[in-house]
Formats: C-alpha cells, structure tokens, sequence
C-alpha cells in the first residue's frame, strides 16, 4: 500500500439508504461501459453537480444502508471512475461494500460519522492507521479484514485476481 | 453449539467445519448471470485466462431487455451468444425462456444443500428450496468463471418466527413488507434470515419463494425456508436422478447460534403497501387507498407465478380495468405462461382489458416495456420502487401483493381488496 493510504479531499454529503439505482441509474447498465461516460453520469438522480464537480481524492460521506438496490457493480465503478477517494457511512449495503471492496475503492465504516462531518469540508483519511480527521476531530475505524486487505491493496479484484493467476500487470 | 443452515451450507461446500463470521473460498456449484454476462464476459478477459474453469457450473439467461429494446440491447445479446458458443457452456437461455429467478429452479439448476452465487442481488430466492444462495457483483462473476472460487462470509443468522394467522387477502408479500416497514431497509443488512413457524411451512413454494426473493431489501445476504417434501414435490421431477442424488436437506440445529429473533404475530394484520421511493416507507392499504394510480404491473421474480395470476383473476375474472389505468401483467417464465396459456387464465387476463407481456422481467428495471410518463403513479408487485427503477424519475411506484394490484386495476386508485 502506497499512494493509497491516505486519501485527502471535499466531503460530498448524503443521507440515509442511498440506493444504487441513484448512484447509477438502471437504464444505462446495458448500454454504458467506458469508464469516462459511467462517470459523467454518478449520482445522477440524487446530485446532478456531482459528477460535473467532483474532484480526484474526494469523500463521499453518507447514512445508514448505502449503495442498497441492485447488485450493479457500475455503481461503484461510476464513483472509481471519478477518481472517489473513499466512501464513508455509518453501513453499507452488502453487495454495494463487495462491489466497492473489488472496484479498489475504500470502504469505511463509521457509524454516525455523517453528523460529525460538514458537508464541502477536507477530510484526510489515514488507511493504514485506520483513522479518518475532520474538524469535529480524529475518529479511528477497524481495518479491512485481512483476507480483503489484499483486493483492495491490489486496486481491486481483476488486478488482484491477475496477481494470483500469475498474469503480468495490466498497463 | 448447534449449527445454522448457513454454516452447514458452507461448511458443506468447503469440507470443513465453519462459523459465522469467517471468510471462506467457496466453490460455488453454480453462477448464474444475465444479461450482464457481456459484461462480465468483458472482464473475464482482462483475467488473462482463456476458458472457463467450470463451464458446467454456469447458468446464462436472457432476461432482463427481451426481446432487445434497440442496438445496444441486441449488440449485448449478440455477445452473449458468441461467448456462450466459445466456451460450450450448455447452462444457456435465450430471451425465450423467463427470469433467471423462476428459470434456474424450473431447469434442474437449484439443489438442496447446495451453494450458488448469482450476478444479480434477488439471488436469494433459491432459499425457498434449501439452497443457499446470494447475490455478488459482475467483477466476482468474472473471477469465479475463471477460478471457480469466490470469497464469502459466512453470516450471522436473524430467525423470523411468523405465527398467528392469516387474513383475508393476505399473502407472504405483505408479511415481507411488513418486516421491511417495521424493521428498516437495512434490518437485516450482512445476515441470513431464517423463516419459521407454522404460517411458514404451510405456505406453497412460490409464497416461500416471494419471502426469500425479498429478503435482500432487508439487507440480508440470503433468504431461507426450511426444506421439507413440498420442496421435493416441486424439484425432484424437474432435475435427473444424478443431480437429485447431490440434494441434502439441511436445517439449523435447535441450538443453532442466532443472532437476533423476530417475532411477527400476523393475526390481525391486512395487506401492506411499500409507497415511493423506499421498501420501507410501508402503510396498511387503508391509509394509502383512494391515490389514483395510470399502470398496475402484475408479474416479476417476486411475484409472476400462477398463484400470484390467480389471486388476482379471483378480483378481475368478468370484471373490467377501470378506465385510464393499464394493466400488465408479465408471467415470470415460458413455463408460467404456457400454464396460463393452456388454463385460460390468458384469455380471463385479456377480457378484462390486461396487456400481456412476454415473460421476462419487463417493466421492473425500466430499461423498456412500461416506462412511466412524468408524474405517472404506478403500483406493482414487483420488490423495488427506487426512484428512477421503472425508467423515470419523474414517476413514483407502490408495491403490493397481486390481490392489491388486482383491486387497485379493478378502480384505478388504490384499493383495499377487502373492501370490494
Ligand atoms: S424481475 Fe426485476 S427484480 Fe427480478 S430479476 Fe428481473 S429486474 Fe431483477
């Protein structure tokens, strides 16, 4: 782990049960796979500025249950593609945290942590020691357990797969 | 300490002894995909693997746009096909066939005991027949094409006691959205949930089916009804006494380890409806009853079987839709729709002034069939009501059982079927 462990950027706030069919609407699944057009259309329903707005390292900060909904794997993939630093919320839906877990994309669960933090603040997180800071003040969150450390060390689970089979790095 | 039917599952699977909480590599007897086997076709070349480790272990269906709503749609079929082709993979179904959910247990995919992953997150449904199964990204798909294998957690178990007993009109679709509405969303969120009780093991496989098809949007992993010989009834004809001499009926030990136990008492309690944009903003129907709705959709993986069709043919037999609604209604497989083909369930469904539509999951993720106009009010049977899911956010959608859904055609606003 390197550049990796820490991510700094803006806080993008949002509430409760955010499902994936906001995160990334059902109707392009078939049809958008390049990775800059999945981009521009994250969190559309929900944030029609974000994708316009969102710069690389930033946070999104939500509720309980985030990424419910469907199994879309693009919804975690549309935030990677816009260069999300890390996703923090009180919980995850299952299926949206594997997706993330496999996209590369930090997870980190803490609950509460919505109401500590300002919506457009800085928020540096420290993967490694497991601590994430903002102006409410330092917050510690338990690592990763270790058997999915290496997924998302790997920069998800197609590079980590690649690793394991032996394969030579994709560039 | 006992085990749950969870960890028997997966201990099964690896051949060893496990306990909620570990991660384990599974090796899962089948993977089903979708439509979005094109996309995971995608990824499962970036592996740098060639063929498949397990083709057998595949299930393919075409479901989700058929038949293909424009180019892209039939472009994405048309990989599909070729991939298939490539890799000899035999568990293939075209876009004729219905929803993997109904397809996988009518076609001999679905084994007590056994352990499936699928690329889409009502997966869950197989634990109706003893299997477990869960939902997992495309990514995953991918990788357990290439290595067989996929990383799971072994869950925690919430047992859900239903007792009492039921209503006139009620099904196990308003109990599921009763625990969702009392419970949260996310009541049940990383764990395997365990229905029991009498209300359970007298309801029919595909009643049990509607509650382990929605035990995802109470956050869980898995759903599971305890096997007994209405499973064996319904499975052993349609799977070859090789693949029935795998089947193990496996069931949590007394002493089995839960991590929380819900009692729902549903005696005295009437049909439920799950209002926009959550499953868990549940009112009893008399409170939402008068909203005047344009569609009802009637069909889906949650609710497209032949029960399901006559529960609401015993509303609209003879009678007419009310005027400016429309109804759909979408059998959830070839097999369902040749059944109400044959059993003139059909033609009651078109005298009454219904459009059928082919088997498949048609309206339900809003990518063609049934899109909503701007403000258009839609109440289906279907399991999500998102905003945005049936193609238009500018819509809102209710969720109901099918008798709700009949009642509500019957008038064109929502009504309580009891108070026909
Ligand atoms: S019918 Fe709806 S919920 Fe079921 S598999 Fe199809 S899109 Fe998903």
């Amino acid at each position: 782990m390197s550049e990796r462990e820490i991510v700094r950027g803006k806080a993008w706030k949002y509430g409760d049960d955010i499902n994936t069919d906001v995160i990334f609407p059902g109707k392009y699944t078939y049809t958008i796979t390049d990775p800059a057009e999945m981009a521009a259309h994250a969190m559309e329903d929900l944030d029609p500025g974000f994708a316009k707005n969102v710069q690389p390292g930033d946070v999104i900060v939500a509720g309980k249950n985030f990424g419910c909904g469907s199994s879309r794997e693009q919804a975690a993939f549309c935030l990677t593609a816009n260069k999300v630093g890390a996703v923090v919320a009180s919980s995850f839906s299952r299926i949206f945290f594997r997706n993330a877990i496999n996209a590369g994309l930090p997870t980190i669960e803490l609950p509460g942590i919505a109401e500590r933090i300002e919506a457009h603040e800085t928020v540096t997180i420290d993967l490694g020691k497991g601590t994430l800071t903002c102006k409410a003040g330092e917050f510690s969150f338990p690592p990763l357990p270790p058997e999915v450390i290496g997924i998302v060390e790997a920069g998800g689970l197609v590079a980590y797969t690649r690793q394991r089979l032996g394969c030579a790095d994709e560039s | 300490m006992g085990k749950t039917f969870s960890e028997k599952v997966m201990g099964r699977n690896i051949g060893s002894d496990v306990v909620a909480g570990q991660i384990i590599q599974a090796q899962p007897a089948i993977c089903m995909s979708h439509d979005n086997s094109a996309a995971i076709s995608g990824t499962f070349r970036k592996l740098g693997v060639r063929e498949v480790k397990h083709p057998e272990r595949l299930a393919i269906v075409l479901d989700h746009c058929v038949p293909a709503a424009g180019p892209k749609y039939a472009q994405n079929h048309k990989t599909i096909r070729d991939f298939v082709a490539e890799q000899g993979i035999l568990g293939f179904h075209d876009l004729n066939i219905g929803i993997c959910h109904q397809v996988l247990p009518e076609q001999g995919y679905v084994i007590p005991g056994s352990l499936i992953v699928g690329s889409d997150s009502h997966t869950c449904t197989y634990g109706a027949f003893g299997a477990f199964s869960t939902g997992i990204g495309r990514s995953e798909a991918a990788v357990t094409w290439a290595t067989g294998e996929i990383w799971l957690k072994v869950p925690e178990t919430i047992r859900i006691e239903v007792t009492g007993e039921l209503g006139a009109w009620v099904t196990a679709k308003d109990i599921a959205l009763k625990l969702i509405g009392d419970n949260g969303a996310d009541g049940g969120l990383y764990k395997a949930l365990e229905f029991v009780g009498p209300i359970v093991d007298a309801m029919t496989i595909p009643s049990r089916m509607v509650l382990c098809n929605l035990a995802v949007e109470f956050g869980a992993k898995n759903g599971y009804t305890p096997a007994d010989d209405k499973v064996e009834a319904w499975l052993k004809p349609r799977l070859s006494p090789e693949r029935w001499e795998q089947a193990e009926f496996l069931a949590s030990d007394p002493d089995a380890a839960y991590c929380e136990t819900i009692t729902m008492e549903v005696t005295g309690i009437g049909p439920q409806v799950a209002c926009p944009h959550t499953v868990d903003n549940v009112s009893p129907v008399e409170e939402v009853a008068g909203r005047s709705v344009q569609q009802v959709f009637i069909g889906t993986c949650t609710n497209g079987r032949i029960e399901d069709f006559e529960l609401a043919l015993k509303i609209l037999k003879g009678n007419q839709v009310a005027k400016g609604t429309r109804l759909l209604i979408g059998p959830a497989s070839a097999e369902i729709y040749r059944e109400m083909a044959s059993n003139g369930m059909l033609i009651a469904f078109i005298d009454a002034g219904a459009l059928i539509i082919n088997p498949g999951c048609g309206p339900c993720l809003g990518a063609h069939e049934g899109v909503l106009a701007d403000g258009e009010i839609c109440l289906s049977t279907m399991n999500r009501n998102f905003k945005g899911r049936m193609g238009n956010p500018k819509g809102e959608i209710y969720l109901a059982s099918p008798a709700v859904a009949a009642a509500t055609a019957l008038r064109g606003v929502i009504t309580d079927p009891r108070a026909l």
